[in-house]
């Protein structure tokens, strides 16, 4: 170290003996322990799907491609399927972005296009403070509040109405009336993505250039059309990237919906009927669990983790292409 | 075309030392590319001691990338890369053997926009300081304040030496960048267009101080600012597309430049 | 329209050039309609689990609460302090934790991973390991450390926390550090600074308050978790022991079992616990906001 500054110092007029340089040592400490920490990044994801995988083996192993299509869940004989879990959690992810998308990106455009300036930034933080109230909060909200009042005045008189009728007499016809069920799991699920797809959907369209906009209401396009052919086509790839994240969150979404999803292992075509989902699954029955049961759920995380990350993956990708464009 | 009624109005300092003084960087068919483009071609030029050089040229000419290359601070983008030699006091500074940090304690850069780090006025000036000298307190305190002095800063900031550096105006900041630089004694100091995003009087005063610099350090400026070159550089170079046009004393590259292409830009037409 | 109806004579005659149309009028209305009850709702909602949580909680909060533990089944009295305890504790690992890391692994990604393959290969992965079922963390901490060591711990409920934590912070790092201006940089190695001096004492003060604003909003994330401590830490109806082994009373996982529980002490207890909860992640989400303003005005 001090050889080859000297060396270099040689040529120096001034004021060279004083010097000592910083030490090398430290900046390839620092830039080791940088690189280490972005490698375990990749390590703890390996490590995620390892481990299920590992888990999972001997429930996919007993039960073949039958575990993907059996509907059985049974402890006591020890018969295994994968069908109405996955079928609950696709199921309850779908309403609620049937509910969710219109609902965030009604807000977007409120927030960006219709709100008066004073109350942009309160109401833009009430949206955005629904994203941090704990999952398990959710849940309470839809057991005790919203199920009651959904059970009261939806359930019961829709019931009354469809029933008997052929297709909705069977897809909302509320056996049990109780207020729990995919459905009640789809809204809360809704509720909860809402403010991840309202945010980033803002941020698109605050991102399209004024001009644009400014132009299109020049030639005279109301609020509706300049949003409908000019903001939404332009900000489409990215909105629909923040959907399939939205997807991804209310796929492995677990707490709420444990709450409200009525955990019953049935084949229902009723969205008002309970049912369960892979999440609520896990978290209900792993920490009893051994044996065969323990490997199912496990073998359940796999299938979730491959359903999610290729729903993420997708939706990182069309993020992604708007940004580098 | 009468060349000499074209030559515009501009002040040229008389007094300026044209004694020849020891060179002290020389470059050497210097090429520069940024990926696969050709920034500089084959540029050879020598700089005095204790003199000012100013680069001059339309945007994109290569002034910058030329500054860029003697404290070779290109080399954190990696798609960067200059061949040929550059000797610093007869030293290769291109070569890979160099010590970078070393090479840039000795050769300050001042940028174009004012830099003040995110810390107190004192620590912006100590920051170079304490990488390359083990100083007492009170010592670095001597230190902090005749480089505060020498970049003319003193007097206004003395009573808030611990106070951000970002709360001060583009000037004041521009000054303290100086005084960071200064205060590690390099040999040489470069300057990015020091004053472009200046107001005028902010202007003056970086003239005044380079003026003063120049006693100490040898020092080179890119600028857009032809009347800026004309009155503080001994040397002036012109480079147009890469290349270097012509290079002389100020006075003659100015009164009576030897290339068309020279004379077309100092008269303005075109730039 | 009104308008139009002043002058009988151009009543009959088709739409007009140069005026709007019903059906754009009515379609423009209906949007502006439900883009605003839209809004509404969601305010609605908030609203309504903030009364919820009042309403239910507020009773129970008590001296006692803060001072006792949690009652057995069916009994009466205690409080929540162990949880209380047992959440800080195990907020504190995961965030202990997950700083360094995350602040180093965005350092290298936005410092020294520029254009590197493996760079953009890490932050696609840490996009979406931030979206990621956090049940599956769960599992994989239990393989991990829970099934090894043969026990629950507040280790491991601390290390999933973490895992939670770690790309919130990794993400932020990177966009905040990507913020500070390349002319910062340069002028920090144009004064002989090698590269970790730069960013240790330029870059990292510049990009502070958004840094710190990553490593609150993952404080907040982490501290609400429930499904990834279902599996790790559990739950603990008694103090827990200094050594964190054995299942270690938390507020989410407590809150999940006396909500569901029968008992009405219980139930009592969950609903303090979770506006006590709610509370604190919220003014946490606010102050996050508040740091990053003085950021974003510079």
């Amino acid at each position: 170290m001090s050889a080859l500054t000297e060396t270099i110092a040689l040529g120096r007029p001034r004021a060279a003996a004083a010097r000592r340089g910083p030490s090398r040592n430290l900046d390839t400490l620092f830039r080791a322990g940088a690189y280490g920490a972005a490698l375990l990044v990749l390590i703890v994801l390996a490590g995620i799907l390892g481990s299920i995988l590992y888990g999972g083996w001997p429930a996919f192993r007993e039960f073949g491609f039958g575990f993907l299509t059996s509907s059985a869940w049974n402890v006591g004989t020890e018969q295994y399927g994968a069908l109405v879990a996955v079928i609950g959690t696709v199921a309850s992810a779908f309403l609620a972005l049937l509910i969710g998308v219109p609902v965030s990106l009604g807000i977007a455009i409120f927030l960006t296009q219709l709100c008066p300036g004073w109350a942009r930034r309160p109401v833009a933080m009430t949206i955005e403070l629904l994203a941090a109230v704990p999952s398990i909060i959710y849940g309470m909200w839809g057991l005790f509040v919203f199920a009651p009042l959904f059970a009261r005045f939806v359930q019961i008189p829709v019931s009354n109405v469809v029933e008997g009728l052929p297709i909705v007499g069977t897809l909302f016809y509320a056996r049990v009336p109780s207020g729990v069920g995919v459905l009640t799991a789809g809204i809360i699920l809704a509720i909860m993505i809402v403010p991840f797809i309202a945010s980033i959907a803002r941020d698109m369209l605050e991102q399209i250039p004024t001009v644009l906009r400014e132009s299109a209401y020049g030639i005279g396009c109301t609020t509706w059309e300049v949003v409908r052919h000019v903001l939404v086509p332009q900000a489409a790839v990215s909105i629909i990237g923040a959907i399939m994240l939205g997807l991804g969150r209310a796929l492995g979404e677990t707490m709420a919906v444990t709450f409200v999803v009525g955990n019953a292992n049935r084949l229902s075509a009723s969205i008002f009927d309970p049912s369960s989902t892979i999440a609520s699954r896990i978290a209900n029955e792993f920490n009893e669990a051994d044996g065969l049961q323990l490997n199912a759920l496990m073998a359940l995380g796999c299938i979730l983790f491959v359903i999610t990350f290729v729903v993420l993956i997708i939706a990182r990708l069309l993020t992604r292409r708007v940004k580098a464009a | 075309m009468n060349a000499a009624s074209a030559i515009p109005t501009v002040e040229l300092n008389r007094n300026r030392a044209e004694e020849s003084r020891p060179v002290r960087i020389a470059v050497k068919d210097l090429n520069f590319y940024y990926g696969s483009f050709h920034g500089l071609k084959d540029v050879s030029i020598n700089f005095n001691d204790r003199q000012v050089t100013a680069l001059i040229g339309p945007s994109g000419c290569g002034k910058s990338t030329l500054l860029r290359c003697f404290n070779r601070i290109y080399s954190l983008y990696p798609e960067q890369r200059a061949e040929g030699e550059i000797l610093l006091d007869g030293e290769n500074i291109l070569a890979s053997s160099v010590d970078l940090n070393d090479l840039r304690s000795r050769i300050g850069m001042v940028f174009q926009k004012p830099t003040p780090f995110p810390m107190s006025i004192y620590d912006n000036v100590a920051f170079g300081l304490r990488l390359y000298e083990k100083l007492p307190k009170a010592e670095l305190d001597v230190r902090v304040e005749e480089s505060l002095r020498k970049a003319a800063l003193w007097d206004e900031v003395k009573d808030k030496l611990r106070q951000a550096g970002t709360g001060l105006s583009g000037g004041q900041q521009q000054r303290l960048c100086i005084a960071r630089t200064v205060a590690q004694r390099p040999e040489v100091i470069l300057f990015d267009e020091p004053t472009s995003a200046l107001d005028p009087i902010s202007t003056g005063r970086i003239e005044e101080l380079i003026e003063q610099l120049r006693d100490e350090f040898t020092i080179v400026i890119v600028t857009h600012n032809m009347q800026q070159a004309a009155r503080i550089s001994q040397f002036t170079a012109f480079m147009y597309l890469g290349q270097l046009v012509e290079f002389g004393p100020t006075n003659r590259m100015f009164m009576n430049p030897a290339e068309r292409r020279t004379q077309d830009y100092i008269t303005g037409r075109f730039g | 329209m009104d308008a139009s109806s002043t002058i009988p004579s151009t009543r009959s005659t088709a739409p007009r050039r140069g005026r709007v149309r019903p059906g754009r009028r009515i379609a423009d209305r209906s949007l502006r309609v439900a883009c605003a009850s839209a809004t509404f709702v969601g305010a609605l909602v908030l609203g309504s689990i903030l009364v919820m949580l009042i309403v239910e909680g507020v009773r129970g909060f008590t001296p006692a609460l803060f001072a006792n533990p949690t009652p057995g089944p069916g009994s009466e009295g205690g409080g929540i302090a162990n949880a209380i305890l047992g959440s800080l504790v195990l907020t504190g690992i995961g965030i202990v934790i997950a700083t360094p890391v995350g602040v180093m692994a965005g350092t290298f990604l936005a410092e020294y991973g520029r254009g590197s393959k493996l760079a953009a290969l890490i932050r696609f992965l840490n996009d979406i390991l931030l979206s990621a079922p956090s049940i599956l963390i769960g599992l994989f901490v239990y393989t991990l450390m829970v099934r090894p060591m043969g026990t629950y711990s507040g280790w491991a409920g601390g290390v999933a926390l973490a895992i939670i934590a770690v790309p919130v912070i990794v993400r932020t790092t990177e966009d905040m550090l990507r913020l500070v201006p390349g002319t910062l940089r340069e002028a920090g190695a144009a004064l002989g600074a090698p590269p970790s001096k730069v960013i240790m004492s330029v870059t990292w003060r510049a990009a502070s308050a958004g840094i710190v604003t990553g490593i609150i909003l993952a404080l907040a994330r982490i501290a609400g978790e429930t499904a990834p401590l279902l599996f790790t830490a559990l739950n603990n109806n008694s103090w827990f022991s200094p050594d964190l082994m054995g299942g270690v009373a938390n507020l989410p996982v407590m809150i999940y079992q006396f909500a569901l529980s029968p008992y009405p002490n219980w139930q009592g207890l969950a609903w303090a616990g979770a506006l006590l909860i709610t509370g604190s992640i919220l003014a946490l989400s606010i102050v996050a906001r508040f740091v990053i303003k003085p950021q974003t005005a510079r």
